[in-house]
């Protein structure tokens, strides 16, 4: 592969993160806009929009992948959602713990 | 006297903000020695300036110190604040024993108040002000040099953190000479720190000096993570990596996650003193005890993050003078990181008093336990590294022994204080003091002293004076049994922390010895700057040009000393770890390179010192109300870094004739000077040469 085939690559790697971005967004409000589920659905599918939508932003804007080459940064992904899952996490069991034990 | 003085430009100012008024008026011992303290504040400020001035130094200063961005001289000038700053709090931390010494069934010689600021003040600097810089200035200086870069992946932001912290300082100093600093602790809790109890400026003084060490330690975290991600030399793959390195990695991403969390507690808490926000007031819906579980979010990996530095000291010295390998390298690298992350699973045991149910305070002491096994693990590496090794007692190793035996009694105490039951009976006790003193003590202090005596000859080119180092390095030790083990017996027989005066006439005999110890202890840093007044007189004698006085293992002890202003003349290329211990016994590691080439160095700049000192500016205003001042600092900041990106030309070529000249010298002295054996390395016959027996 030369050089201008892996710039070519990158552009539309680039592209389709785009597309798929603008679309998941699109689609996040719409199903908000115009309710075509009960509210806890609709909830759960934009939860899940927004999390594929952080997915797709890793592989194509930051080219986060499972090659050995950016295995690297792949661990910090990982290790960054762990110490925020935890310090995120631990705050909520403490602080409704201590609502539940003072209302 | 207490009506503000031109409010529109000095904001809440009035005479009586400055000691010396009120001491003029009210000459209490407890005001003169205010007083005194703000006085020695302002004559040692224009006593320096004086000094640069007579010298003509300030060209000098500007260009080879101030606005450089070589990750050498940043290091060396953390270092320089954080050493000034311990002065400080160690002097603080004598007056409050003798306070608590004397003030026995009477009210002694410092004020309630003035005694709430001296511990404030104590704890704020000792950890944002000395562990911190301290420790960011030896990772600056040697994680670049370790892992072969010629700089740190930021230069430009890494400068911009020095400023930042050095602000923060000088606001600490400023709160000495105008007006008064919190009186609410080192963690300022609110609802105290509040506007409804503390109408004045201390709270203030300590939010946004704090709030710069934060971003600032925030910004150095990411710098050195990326240093070390991206920057390694070929070859130098993570496993290779010295342990300090690698201590330092896991430091930095410590940083990066656990200084935000405080950085929002103090920034809330301003915008409820600035903006009648209720985030964490009694009323009005607020909630204190979100301050308490963001600030411990933070506070509890702050521990790490300046304990960590320290193991990584550690490790190089317990390895360099036992001429042995480290003992279990993998082991410690997972230790590391498993204490990285498990110091993120621990924050309550801060406060396990705070009232939530026992099944999670039970949780968050298991957690706490669980720190002691990787750390106990490192413990016996380094035991194990140092069995049938050529063991030599020189100043770090004495640190690094003491480390070992005081740093597991305090561990001991920390087991004790994880248990929630027992952790209600002596909460706010002068136990817990007695427990972080002994943690904090060893494991940050004597590890950063170890690392001041280790390193000296690599950053200066001479070695420090061992006998005055020994003396100090003893008065270390005695004086902290001696100062912190009768903390313990109080702390265990109900003395509250924090304590102005005493009831308990039975305490009497352990607070003298407590303030025996702290005596010691001054005598100790006393003897640290005789050690460096006798070796800077001494500098020809233990000149260590060639750069390996220890026989070291990693790639800093490759390069002369001081290294030159490239670190590497060629990229060394490396095939293993202690590439450089192995290459000095099977090849020859100092043939000149095949060929010299340009090197491409960043040109100075002083966008830092200008957001350093706006930034200071913006601050100060902020404290005193000063608003055009504020806004004026917060505009100079945007200026400075909308113009710094307007400079295309940062970098400066050193032309490959230079880089030869420089590294040919080098090369000489180093065939020149005589190897000598580990037996004799602390006399002068060390020219920084070792010789290897393979």
């Amino acid at each position: 592969m030369n050089g201008n085939d892996e710039r070519r690559a990158e552009v539309r790697s680039y592209l389709v993160g785009y597309a798929g971005a603008i679309v998941m967004t699109g689609v996040a409000f719409a199903i908000v806009q115009w309710p075509i589920a009960s509210p806890k659905l609709t909830f759960a599918a934009v939860l899940t929009l927004a999390f594929t939508q952080i997915v797709l932003q890793f592989r194509c804007f930051l080219h986060i992948s499972l090659r050995r080459s950016a295995r690297d940064d792949l661990q910090l992904i990982l290790f960054s959602t762990l110490v925020v899952a935890l310090m995120v996490g631990g705050t909520l069991v403490i602080l409704l713990n201590l609502r539940e034990r003072m209302m | 006297m207490t009506d503000p003085v031109w409010p529109m430009l000095l904001g809440r100012f009035t005479w009586d903000s400055l000691p010396f008024v009120r001491a003029w008026h009210n000459p209490t011992t407890n005001e003169l020695i205010a007083a005194a303290a703000g006085g020695i504040v302002v004559v040692s400020g224009i006593a320096v300036l004086v000094l640069i001035t007579v010298l003509r130094r300030w060209r000098w200063l500007w260009t080879e110190w101030l606005t450089s961005l070589d990750h050498k001289k940043i290091g060396i000038l953390y270092i320089v604040i954080a050493l000034v700053m311990l002065a400080r709090a160690l002097v603080e931390a004598n007056l409050m024993r003798l306070q608590q010494a004397v003030a026995v069934g009477n009210p002694g010689f410092v004020a309630p108040e003035h005694f709430a600021e001296l511990f404030s003040t104590h704890g704020s600097i000792m950890i944002f002000f000395m562990a911190m810089p301290f420790l960011t200035g030896l990772i600056n200086y040697l994680v670049p040099l370790q892992i072969g870069a010629r700089d740190v992946a930021f230069p430009v932001l890494n400068a911009i953190s020095l400023w930042l912290t050095a602000a923060g300082a000088a606001l600490m100093m400023a709160s000495l000479v105008i007006g008064r600093f919190s009186t609410g602790g080192w963690s300022g809790y609110p609802p105290f720190t509040e506007i409804g109890f503390n109408p004045g400026v201390g709270p203030d003084y300590w939010i946004w000096a704090v709030t710069l060490g934060s971003l600032a330690s925030t910004m150095t975290g990411i710098n050195i993570a990326v240093t070390i991600y991206k920057m390694r030399c070929p070859g130098m793959k993570l496993m290779r990596m010295p342990l300090f390195t690698w201590t330092s990695l896991c430091t930095a991403i410590l940083m990066i996650f656990a200084m935000p969390p405080l950085t929002v507690a103090t920034a809330l808490l301003a915008l409820d003193r600035y903006l009648g926000f209720h985030f964490f007031t009694n009323a009005l819906g607020g909630n204190m005890m979100h301050y308490a579980n963001l600030f411990w979010m933070f506070g509890h990996p702050e521990v790490y993050i300046v304990i960590l530095p320290a193991f990584g000291i550690y490790s190089e010295v317990v390895s360099t003078f036992s001429s042995k390998e480290l003992y279990g390298y993998k082991s410690l690298v997972i230790a590391t990181m498993a204490i990285a992350v498990l110091s993120f699973t621990v924050w309550l045991h801060h406060f396990f008093t705070m009232g939530q149910s026992a099944s999670i305070n039970a949780a968050f002491g298991i957690a706490t336990m669980a720190i002691g096994v990787p750390t106990g693990v490192k413990i016996y590496n380094w035991i194990w590294t140092m069995f049938r090794g050529e063991v030599r007692f020189t100043t770090p190793m004495i640190y690094a022994l003491a480390f070992m035996m005081t740093f597991v009694l305090g561990g001991l105490t920390g087991i004790i204080l994880a248990f929630p039951p027992l952790d209600y009976i002596v909460h706010n006790t002068l136990f817990l003091v007695a427990h972080f003193h002994n943690m904090l003590i060893p494991g940050t202090l004597y590890g950063l002293l170890a690392a001041y005596t280790f390193w000296f000859p690599k950053v200066f080119g001479y070695r420090l004076d061992e006998r005055w180092g020994r003396i100090s390095c003893l008065c270390w030790i005695v004086g902290f049994y001696l100062a912190f083990m009768p903390l313990y017996v109080l702390g265990a027989s109900g003395m509250a922390r924090r304590t102005q005066a005493v009831m308990e006439t039975a305490y009497r005999p352990w607070l003298y010895m407590a303030e025996a110890g702290a005596l010691i202890l001054l005598c100790a840093f006393a003897a640290l700057i005789v050690q460096l007044w006798v070796s800077i007189r001494r500098r020809g004698a233990n000149d260590v040009f060639v750069g390996d006085p220890w026989d070291g293992r990693a790639l800093e002890w490759s390069v002369s000393a001081p290294p030159p202003e490239f670190n590497f003349a060629r990229l060394p290329h490396v095939d293993q770890a202690h590439w450089f211990y192995d290459a000095k016994r099977k090849y020859a590691p100092y043939a000149p390179p095949i060929a010299y080439h340009d090197i491409w160095m960043l040109r100075n700049s002083a966008v830092a010192p200008v957001i350093g000192i706006a930034s200071g500016a913006a601050t100060f205003g902020l404290v005193w109300h000063m608003w055009w001042l504020a806004i004026f600092g917060l505009i100079v900041i945007f200026a400075a870094v909308v113009a710094r990106s307007f400079v295309r030309d940062t970098h400066r070529v050193i032309p490959a004739s230079e880089v030869a000249r420089i590294d040919e010298s080098w090369r000489e002295a180093t065939a020149r000077a005589q190897p000598v054996p580990r037996e004799i390395e602390t006399s002068p016959a060390n020219q920084g040469l070792a010789l290897v027996r393979s």
